[in-house]
């Protein structure tokens, strides 16, 4: 949908980013994820166009980034927020025709999202009126109403309650098996996690690891297993990471290097083995390890 | 086609003009506008309250004069009466004032001018006070040159008042014009205050609207769907297209109302109003020419240069400024922070206003011609001196720098803008927006 090759920004001799390869795949919901400062807001105003890369090219579909293209690109910044002494529904419309939208088309598919979220009745009021939460129902609205193919989130839930936090988790979803494609930007890697089919991990500007989530958990696997059993068991230290206690029974945390099949093998014989599981990383635990261990090849 | 400048300009435009505020500076400027130029006369004109003034003249000083239909003296005889007597007699009598002039010894006018006393039941009016200090100069004055053994009679005849014909010299034969100065004054001042006051008026809410739109966040959502410097654009045009509507309706209102009060409520009033308020409002009285001679001084006034000058450096001069406030607004999170970047912008103004009085004395000076080449100052100098019929090439260099300068501001103002408006929290230096020149 849309890729970075070899994109460079530098402010001032500081570096945002550098060499950055980047795709994000037509149809996926792609966590660009990272730590405050890594570049993800300049790579995300390099893809608006707010900002233009000092050297490298960026591709929306297979052609160059156009100006035109902003029309198919729905955008919530991170510091985002709406002209206070405008009416909702004024706004809006003004928003959707800055897009390129008509004015009908506008105000028929503004309507339809106000019925749709349950929010007729903010149309004509000001936007200093509104809740926080109204307003950032209206900003979510704004950022879909004139269809993009493409939808950038950056740090879209700090802020958010947690009702208006499902819902429009929900309506992201909605409009990705729609066809749209969703960039959730966040430094909060835990948050996205459960959505995100793809993420990009980006660090001092410069891309960690990038593929379909499970792939790269799969790859930074460290031999991990969690096994419940009716009875404590014992292992050498090496092994045994940590245990507890459940009502249900004993939970252990097991280290092996390679698939440890006899020793399942034995806890069935024994017929106290409950459960068991292999533990893939976090996102956050595959930071920490490239961080501290560079990447795996 | 949505042009996005356009939708920007529409908005700019329509919040603006919709506002209440709006409606209410637009109306009232001009009713107190109006008020301003009729209320002197109106004041004046008004009958006052006729006072009565006792007056215990022991020099015979005053005596006989009787005084005015609005202050009548009256004299009580010095030798019934001394101070104490006559503030005894004015508490008990219908009288409003007591003057007291005493004779000291020998008569001595300096002796008589610092000792003689004002008593009133109420507050003695400025005009009563000036009535009389009036009437006690002449008389003492008087008083003095008898004492030099001049006869005042002749000092009185030597006094001459000289108002003298003037005019401009064309280069052909019978092309001589009555001078205009006096107007043509008035006019260039007059032509320089309303370009400060818009550009003033209007670049400060160009950079208003900027802030406004830095710290309700929206400006990140409109700049992923415009250019900055379409967003930038449309603002300055926006507001610049409210300001003029703002004067024509003023222009309009002040018209009507001016005629309608004119011709029907009060039609001699305004003869006198007219001078009445000039003089106040610091711009060169001309009241005093006679009416023919203005119909002549108009004429030698080039006006299609001055009207096309007054426009020019209006939109010139508001687009340079407010192309400069877009940046300084951008630059800075609230208005607050504003001031110690507005100064250095805004001097060039000021300095034009304060030495506006110069350039009219002298409208092809030195000084004159630098500050109305220097593109911060030209559009308010230049336009002072326009009225005078300055040489063309000067008028056209002034212009020429005026619009160069207008691209490379926009520009640099532009770039600022750019990296300003995504820049939040930051305390920023003029370091700092050097730096941001070359994002």
């Amino acid at each position: 949908m849309i890729s970075a090759k070899k994109v460079s920004k530098h402010y001032n001799k500081k570096v945002a980013l550098d060499q950055v390869d980047l795709s994000i795949p037509k149809g996926s919901i792609y966590g660009l994820l990272g730590p405050n400062g890594a570049g993800k807001t300049s790579f995300i105003r390099i893809m608006n166009q707010i900002t233009a890369p000092d050297s490298g090219e960026v591709y929306f579909g297979d052609e160059l980034l156009q100006p035109r293209d902003i029309a198919r690109i729905g955008y919530l910044p991170e510091e985002r927020g709406l002209y206070k002494k405008m009416k909702v529904g004024e706004q809006v419309l003004y928003l959707a025709k800055l897009k390129g939208l008509t004015s009908p088309e506008a105000k028929q598919r503004a309507r339809s999202w106000f019925e749709r979220l349950d929010m007729v009745s903010f149309w004509d009021k000001k936007v200093e009126d509104l809740s926080k939460g109204m307003a950032q129902k209206v900003q979510f609205v704004t950022t879909v109403l004139h269809e993009p193919e493409l939808l950038i989130f950056d740090e879209p839930f700090t802020g958010f309650d947690p009702i208006n936090t499902n819902l429009i988790k929900k309506e992201i979803k909605r409009l990705n098996s729609e066809g749209a494609t969703v960039i959730f930007s966040t430094h909060r890697m835990e948050s996205v996690e459960e959505i995100c089919d793809h993420i990009g991990l980006i660090n001092n500007g410069q891309v960690m690891v990038e593929g379909p989530l499970l792939d790269i958990r799969k790859k930074y696997k460290s031999g991990t297993y969690s096994v419940v059993t009716k009875e404590p068991i014992e292992f050498n230290n090496e092994a045994l990471v940590s245990n507890e206690k459940l009502h249900t029974g004993y939970s252990s945390i097991l280290k092996f290097d390679e698939y440890p099949s006899e020793v399942i093998i034995d806890l069935a014989k024994r017929e106290i083995l409950v459960g068991f599981e292999e533990v893939l990383p976090s996102v956050g635990d595959i930071f920490i390890d490239i961080v501290e261990n560079g990447p795996k090849a | 086609m949505n042009s996005p400048i356009l939708l920007i300009i529409q908005r700019e435009f329509l919040t603006r003009v919709r506002k209440k505020t709006f409606l209410l500076v637009t109306l009232i400027a001009p009713v107190l506008f109006a008020a301003l130029m009729i209320v002197p006369g109106l004041l004046a004109s008004m009958p006052e309250e006729n006072k009565q003034i006792v007056v215990l003249d022991e020099p015979s000083l005053l005596l006989p004069e009787v005084g005015t239909e609005q202050y009548a003296l009256d004299y009580l005889n010095p030798t019934e009466f001394d101070l104490e007597l006559a503030k005894e007699f004015l508490r008990n009598s219908e009288k409003d004032a007591l003057l007291y002039i005493p004779s000291g010894e020998g008569w001595d006018p300096d002796f008589i001018r610092k000792n003689m006393l004002l008593f009133g039941k109420e507050d003695i009016s400025i005009d009563l006070q000036r009535f009389i200090e009036n009437l006690l100069e002449e008389r003492i004055n008087k008083q003095k040159l008898l004492r030099q053994g001049v006869d005042p009679d002749v000092v009185a005849q030597a006094k001459t008042s000289v108002s003298i014909r003037s005019f401009t010299l064309g280069e052909e034969e019978g092309s001589e014009e009555t001078s205009a100065t006096p107007l043509k004054m008035g006019l260039g001042y007059i032509a320089g205050m309303l370009i400060y006051f818009f550009i003033f008026f209007y670049s400060v809410q160009v950079m208003r609207g900027v802030i406004e739109e830095k710290t309700s966040r929206i400006v990140e959502v409109i700049i992923s769907s415009v250019r900055p410097y379409q967003l930038m654009l449309g603002k300055i045009l926006g507001i610049g297209l409210v300001g003029v509507v703002q004067f024509l309706i003023w222009i309009i209102l002040c018209t009507t109302i001016y005629g309608v009060v004119s011709t029907f409520v009060f039609p001699d009033l305004l003869a006198q109003s007219a001078g009445a308020g000039a003089p106040g409002m610091g711009a060169p009285d001309v009241s005093n020419i006679e009416g023919l001679q203005i119909f002549d001084m108009i004429r030698s006034i080039n006006f299609p240069l001055v009207l096309g000058g007054f426009a020019f450096y209006f939109f010139g001069g508001y687009f340079l400024y407010s192309a400069l406030f877009a940046a300084l607004g951008s630059a800075i999170d609230q208005e607050a922070d504003s001031q110690q970047f507005m100064l250095p912008v805004t001097a060039p103004m000021i300095i034009a206003i304060v030495t506006a009085m110069n350039i009219i004395q002298e409208p092809n000076g030195t000084l004159a011609f630098w500050m109305s080449m220097f593109p911060l100052t030209s559009p308010i100098s230049m336009m002072i001196r326009l009225p005078f019929g300055i040489p063309i090439w000067q008028v056209f260099l002034s212009g020429a720098i005026l619009i160069g300068t207008f691209f490379a501001v926009v520009g640099i103002a532009g770039k600022i803008y750019r990296v300003g408006i995504l820049m939040y929290g930051k305390k920023v230096t003029w370091k700092e927006l050097y730096k941001w020149l070359k994002y």
